[in-house]
């Protein structure tokens, strides 16, 4: 899973397998970080407050 | 470097001289330590790294003939290594030496999915699905050269691998880099009382097993002996032990063929 | 009792029924956790499987409920990508039962390795060259994007809802949905085909065995595309089951009537596909190893393993139900819907089966014979387990969250008639609607 396990080679199979493997973690990790932190920022103007 | 003098260990397994009596079976259990259970009669839980199968022709008396055929690993090397097991382990708990053309198993590594045992033809992955328990005093007489397996992991015939690493550690011990045929054999070759068993290095024309089939390196180790065999050699598999026999029935039953070939044909 | 969170403007069952209902199925739920501890804490010993048949019940669950589950990336794939609006009426329910199927297959996957604390290796020492890693890899990620597109559901519910910060999230979280979906049809793709290569690829098995292209055989290719046709027929099944139990419509015909159409040109085009593989197979592949097709089909005990699999599969579960829905009259029938939704569910899980237990049932070395399985109850209980598991998550999904949003317009709550059992809001009297709804944004 990481360069430092013994048995990683850097050969196209760990390339292609794990470049997408990281690819869609990042996806999802930074869009998921993007949101919580946009909700933060819009909570904290004021948005999504109920006026009644 | 490495490769230039690489082994393949293999073995030459005469049917026409074996007679069944299962020593080498025992052998392999006393020697790699592999556990049993009070009831054995379902062999489908059974864990028998070398398991003797009885062939018969299917003819009616006075025609019957009976053949005994002892199925260790076969060691597969497939295409370049490519082996049926080590290809499809998830998490790189087998592996096939190109040194030794011997795979091995890891039974720290294995977490049991049991994947090589749904990828390998002969049966010869078995899966611990009890923790070994020895009877009272017994573990005094275990191997201490061969480690025991715990429930949920997989196992099979290593070709004796430790006794590889005793006789190499002695040779280096004693200035050696090379081992006399001799100085590496495994429990069941040893064990045959009938002599069918010949254990040795396929790449060196000085040893036995290389003078009794007459492996073809340019097509995968095929046998220019036309009385010796390997199991299911047409699925690509590649193994590592080969079979002799005079009778042709029993040739046959190693492959599996349409009816319109002969065996020379689809070989 | 439970009123506060039943969402605005909708009908349920009183709470009583509900946790009678909740008991009822627990009572399975807890049967199979039960027989999920044996086998933890016994072994798989527990277990009817043997060294023939290291694959087995758990196994085909696993491909089954993948495929089943394959509605949540197909519809999503439909919805955020090529644009299929309508489709917004389902989604939630697809990701639901996605949900449902993923996390169910995870389960499994865990009990049925030999050493469950040493499932991590599969990534850690992952052997890139192996189907089955590449399985664990997307599966979990999807699992993750799954999750992903469950929450700002969860977050919908009324009282969740009325936190700013959830409902800022669960905005934003709808504002990128897309780049998740895209994700996981991703994921999907490679997973469902991997699934489909864990067979393909064991070349010393003829019965599984298929050649294809590059590194990937030609059933990687037919499992995707399988479980994209079957995975919506699935998605439809259970929807309309939900409202036959809970006796109301809730998702619109014309957006069943969509995706049923769609799932039928899928299943049409895959069914083409199968037999233009299955004929490779049995007249070319199969024959250079030495075997015909009869010897995967006949002399088993008791003709289990017989020549009405390949019948059943590709023309009762496969032909027809395509021929049903690629047909507007064929879709718009209810019985006939009904009937092919059953037949593509049905006719995924027995491809499953067959490329499961049938590839490790035949023999391949001349002197062996077929080899016999029949579970044992644990193993039942277990794959039982993750269906009341399913129920009891639908059932709390649909009485608490927004799955449907149709229902309030399909449904109308007319004003005198509140039925019993549940209190109108602490609204003014005079608004018509509900004071919680979550703030314009």
């Amino acid at each position: 899973m990481f360069p430092f396990n013994f048995e990683w080679i850097w050969d196209a199979g760990h390339l292609v397998f794990h470049g997408g493997l990281w690819y869609a973690l990042s996806i999802m990790g930074l869009g998921v970080t993007y949101c919580i932190v946009k909700a933060l920022v819009d909570t904290a103007k004021g948005k999504g407050a109920h006026h009644h | 470097m490495k490769h230039a003098n690489a082994k393949k260990f293999g073995m030459v397994i005469d049917l026409d001289k074996c007679t069944g009596c299962g020593s080498c079976m025992v052998a392999c259990m006393a020697e790699n330590n592999v556990p049993f259970r009070e009831d054995e009669t379902d062999k489908l839980l059974s864990l028998s790294w070398m398991r003797v199968y009885r062939l018969t022709n299917g003819k009616p008396f006075p025609d019957t003939e009976e053949c005994y055929l002892p199925r260790p690993c076969m060691q597969c090397e497939g295409h370049h290594g490519h082996s049926p097991c080590v290809s499809v382990c998830p998490a790189t708990a087998t592996d096939y030496d190109t040194n030794t053309g011997i795979v091995s198993q890891i039974y720290t590594r294995c977490f049991g999915c049991r994947y090589c045992m749904a990828a390998c033809p002969y049966h010869v992955r078995l899966f611990n699905w009890w923790d070994p328990v020895w009877p009272d005093g017994m573990e005094k007489s275990l191997n201490p050269n061969v480690s025991v397996r715990m429930r949920g992991v997989v196992e099979k015939c290593s070709f004796c691998i430790h006794r590889y690493q005793q006789a190499m550690d002695k040779a280096f011990v004693e200035g050696r880099r090379e081992l006399e045929e001799d100085e590496y054999q495994t429990a069941c070759t040893q064990a045959c009382p009938a002599g069918a068993i010949t254990f040795g290095d396929l790449n060196n024309p000085e040893h036995a097993v290389y003078q009794m089939v007459q492996p073809d390196a340019q097509h995968e180790g095929r046998p220019e002996n036309p009385t010796a065999f390997r199991l299911l050699e047409r699925l690509g598999t590649n193994p590592k032990i080969y079979y002799l026999s005079r009778r042709e029935w029993v040739r046959r039953a190693g492959d599996n063929y349409l009816a319109r070939e002969s065996q020379s044909h689809a070989g | 009792m439970d009123t506060a969170l039943i969402p605005e403007g909708v009908k349920r069952c009183p709470a009583w029924q509900f946790i009678l209902w909740i008991g009822l199925v627990g009572v399975v739920l807890l049967w199979g956790v039960y027989a999920m501890l044996l086998c933890w804490i016994k072994g798989l010993n527990q277990t009817n499987m043997n060294n023939a048949y290291g694959f087995a019940l758990w196994i085909w669950a696993d491909l089954a409920i993948i495929a089943l589950g394959g509605g949540a990336f197909f519809t999503g794939l439909l919805k955020y990508i090529m644009g299929k609006d309508q489709l917004k009426n389902i989604i939630n329910y697809a990701v639901l039962i996605g949900f449902i199927c993923y996390s169910s297959a995870l389960l499994i996957l865990a009990i049925d390795i030999g050493q469950p604390l040493r499932g991590w290796f599969i990534f850690w020492h992952a052997n890139v060259h192996s189907m089955l890693t590449e399985v664990a890899f997307c599966l979990t990620c999807y699992f993750g994007v799954l999750c992903i597109e469950y929450l700002p559901l969860v977050l919908e519910n009324r009282q969740v809802d009325r936190v700013p910060f959830f409902h800022n999230l669960t905005h934003n979280m709808h504002e990128i949905m897309a780049v998740f979906a895209a994700t996981g049809a991703f994921l999907s793709f490679f997973h469902q085909g991997s699934l489909g290569g864990v067979a393909g690829v064991l070349f010393a098995r003829p019965f599984g065995y298929r050649t294809g292209v590059l590194v990937w055989p030609w059933t990687f290719f037919l499992f995707t595309w399988s479980a994209a046709a079957c995975g919506p027929c699935f998605t439809i099944f259970i929807t309309k089951l939900t409202e036959k139990i809970v006796r109301k419509k809730l998702v619109q015909d014309n957006v069943i009537e969509l995706l049923a159409k769609i799932a039928g040109w899928m299943l049409a085009t895959y069914v083409i596909a199968k037999i233009f593989d299955t004929a490779y197979w049995a007249f070319v592949t199969a024959p250079s190893k030495g075997f015909t097709v009869s010897d995967f089909y006949t002399g088993n005990p008791g003709s289990i393993y017989g020549y009405w699999i390949l019948v059943m599969e590709i023309v009762v579960c496969g032909v027809l139900p395509a021929a049903i829905l690629i047909t507007d009259k064929g879709r718009k029938t209810q019985a006939t819907l009904w009937l092919a939704v059953i037949l593509a569910a049905v006719g995924v899980c027995l491809n499953r089966w067959v490329m499961v237990l049938q590839v490790l049932a035949v023999p391949v070395l001349t002197f062996e014979s077929w080899a016999t399985y029949f579970p044992s109850w644990q193993e039942i209980a277990t794959t039982i387990l993750p269906v009341a598991y399913g129920v009891i998550l639908i059932s709390l999904s649909y009485r608490y969250l927004p799955v449907f949003p149709q229902e309030k317009e399909l449904n109308p709550m007319v004003s005198p008639h509140t039925p019993e059992g549940r209190a109108e809001p602490q609204a003014s009297p005079a608004s018509p609607e509900p004071a919680l709804s979550p703030a314009e944004s």
